[in-house]
């Protein structure tokens, strides 16, 4: 089981790379959605079963691989843009970086012990890299959709950690964390709204008037 | 009774959103605001015992925090009823129902002794401010709501991150996990080190990016700018407070292990950073609320020094944040009556508010003055405490530059406010039809009084609930 959970892991380090190489926003979507599947499916496959197990990968399954998609695909839509556009960081150059934070996500990985049962995993470096990923879409695009895209490649590589816990967590505090992010998507996706009705465009370089001279 | 005070508010959303009347609505802030208040104060007398489980139980942090975010947002909800008066033509369910939801998920993050559930609460406060710094509905509001959501959304991320690696070093540690704040303390010494340590980092960064600690508040001076007066006073005393408890959760299970000292380095390192950059950017500011966000830096970097020297100053910073939070109001609620009554937030055409609007005017000038510090007022006792407690500590580096960043700041303040408050008013103001009246004038000046109290005498059971609390900090004496 665990070989097969590291190979589902290394395709999520994979799906990091897609993103960072593309401009096509629904293409950008549909990775993170899997991604969101793949970090579903992951609990079942390291911790035994429970009824709380299954709750857990249904509800991720469903918020991650299909609601929040919907609710951005929606946002794209409706402000008609399919790219983005000369990005801060070129997709090369990002490209290179997230190699590179993904490997020092292995040297970083390797510093910090991971419990026995848990051994010879690759969920830290696997969630650190995608953190960074995250980060590195967030940073160097202009579209705020494609900063939205950013923000849940970052939370996926938070929730990569936290699978580790998904037995042991109490169904509350993993309910809400996604009922939090649910309600945030649903939020960015108004306000991407507002922003391209207000400038008709959404360029968030645009968004500037408040820049302190 | 303990989840009443969570749900009261939600019904209160619930009735505000049903209520179709613009005019009507915004009565239902002021009755919930108090009711609220009312159930506060009373939980504060006889204060339930924990919960079976241990996640819900007020304890000294918990009361000082509810206790300054409830009379904040009574305070905030009498004015929104004079203030929503004069934009009677923008419509104000979302505003009333995030307002409320807001109080609710503040309320929660003061009771809860799990981490998890904390955070929980703490993003919802995150998520329900945004539809409020967007009421104005202008590009200048919607760029402001975007940093703050992206920023914020971000930084309370890498915070569950580092609440997960807090569980997971129990896991190490061949302990039960867990996320209660109870038995994370006991054991904070037997925790697995590395992921301790990277856990406090990451907690570090997200809750001081919620906080606004430099260099993490850049998304502060757009969203306290754009945001409504009132939302600006709730943002900076009662969203700052949330935050800052989150943090100071993570201090008492730093405190309780071996990190202690590293952690209170850090935290004074940041503070001091923070101060600096206020400095700076105060002087020649020509937005008077933008001004106020990096007031707001300054008092959380206070605030994080004050942790940071330990000890003594610990009931200095406690009491700074209660402080802070009232003055901050007094500024917030006063500014936007300016901002009515001028119809703009520049001092190129703000001057002369004594004379335009003399009870706004006074009260603005008189929250200068103690929020920078000056006796007689409730900033001058806690900042001097904290000063103090460097100088008896020996770190005469913190204590000097502590006392250099509060009078450049003073000096930087005063060269916006005097002007503003003082000057000669231009000839060609536009007219607009506020005027001071009991609604926008009295709520603000009822906080400048508790303000003006602090700084002269500090009531019995407060006294006690600071010095409870400053020892669950590690702080006895």
């Amino acid at each position: 089981m665990n070989s097969l959970a590291d190979q589902l892991l290394v395709l999520c380090l994979l799906l990091n790379f897609a993103v960072l190489g593309t401009s096509r926003l629904a293409f950008s979507v549909r990775a993170v959605a899997l991604q969101g599947v793949i970090l579903g499916v992951l609990p079942a496959l390291i911790h035994p079963f429970s009824w709380h197990l299954v709750l857990i990968v249904v509800s991720i399954i469903l918020a991650k691989g299909a609601l929040i998609p919907i609710l951005i695909m929606r946002a794209i839509r409706k402000a008609e843009i399919q790219r983005e556009f000369e990005p801060f960081i070129g997709y090369i150059p990002s490209l290179v970086l997230g190699a590179l934070f993904t490997s020092l996500a292995f040297i970083f990985a390797a510093r910090l012990p991971l419990a026995p049962e848990h051994e010879g995993l690759l969920f830290v470096p696997a969630s650190i890299a995608t953190l960074m990923c995250g980060f590195l879409v967030l940073m160097g695009r202009r579209k705020a959709i494609s900063q939205v895209i950013g923000y849940l490649l970052m939370e996926n590589g938070i929730f990569v950690f936290g699978l580790l816990l998904a037995g042991a967590m109490p169904l509350m505090v993993e309910a809400g964390a996604l009922l939090d992010l649910l309600v945030g998507v649903f939020v960015m996706g108004i306000v991407i709204n507002h922003i391209s009705r207000e400038f008709s465009t959404l360029d968030t370089s645009r968004l500037s008037a408040l820049r302190e001279e | 009774m303990m989840w009443a005070i969570v749900l009261l508010p939600l019904l209160g959303a619930l009735i505000a959103w049903l209520v179709p009347d613009n005019r009507r609505r915004s009565f239902v802030l002021p009755a919930f605001g108090l009711a609220h208040l009312a159930m506060t104060v009373s939980l504060l007398i006889c204060t339930p015992p924990p919960s079976p489980g241990g996640w819900i139980h007020l304890d000294a942090l918990g009361k000082l925090t509810l206790l300054s975010n409830s009379i904040l947002f009574a305070v905030c909800a009498a004015y929104a009823v004079g203030y929503l008066n004069y934009r009677r033509k923008r419509p104000n369910r979302v505003l009333c129902v995030a307002l409320l939801v807001c109080l609710s998920a503040m309320t929660l993050v003061t009771i809860s002794q799990h981490l998890g559930l904390l955070w929980i609460a703490l993003e919802m406060t995150t998520i329900t401010m945004a539809p409020l710094i967007y009421f104005n509905h202008n590009a200048r509001s919607i760029e402001a709501t975007w940093k703050y959501l992206l920023i914020c959304s971000v930084g309370i991320a890498i915070a569950l991150l580092g609440l997960f690696f807090l569980a997971y070093s129990t896991i190490v540690a061949q302990l039960d996990v867990t996320l209660l704040l109870g038995s994370l303390i006991t054991d904070a010494g037997r925790l697995h080190a590395g992921w301790r340590h990277a856990a406090f980092i990451f907690l570090l960064v997200g809750f001081g990016s919620k906080m606004g600690l430099a260099p993490l508040h850049t998304w502060k001076p757009d969203a306290y700018g754009e945001a409504p007066g009132l939302v600006g006073a709730l943002l900076a005393g009662g969203l700052v407070n949330c935050a800052l408890l989150a943090l100071l959760r993570v201090y008492q299970i730093a405190a309780a292990s071996t990190e202690g000292a590293l952690f209170q380095e850090v935290l004074l390192v940041m503070g001091l950073i923070s101060m600096a950059f206020a400095a700076v950017f105060m002087a020649r500011q020509s937005d008077f609320k933008r001004m106020l966000a990096y007031s707001s830096v300054e008092h959380v970097g206070i605030i994080a020094v004050a942790l940071g020297l330990g000890r003594a100053a610990l009931f200095g910073a406690l009491l700074h944040m209660i402080n802070n939070a009232l003055t901050k109001g007094v500024l917030f609620l006063s500014s936007g009556n300016m901002h009515r009554a001028y119809n703009s937030k520049s001092t190129q055409f703000v001057r002369g508010a004594l004379r335009r609007t003399p009870w706004s005017g006074a009260l603005f000038l008189a929250a200068f003055l103690a929020i920078t510090g000056s006796p007689p007022f409730g900033p001058f006792v806690s900042e001097f405490l904290i000063v103090s407690s460097a100088f008896v500590q020996q770190n005469y580096w913190t204590g000097a530059l502590f006392l250099i960043f509060l009078a450049l700041i003073f000096i930087g303040m005063a060269s916006t406010v005097l002007p503003v408050v003082l000057g000669k008013m231009p000839k060609d103001i536009e007219k607009t039809p506020y005027r001071d009246t009991v609604h926008t004038v009295l709520p603000p000046l009822v906080l400048m009084g508790l303000v003006l109290m602090l700084g002269l005498w500090i009531p019995e059971p407060l006294q006690a609930l600071l010095h409870e609390a400053a020892g669950l900090l590690g702080g006895s004496k």
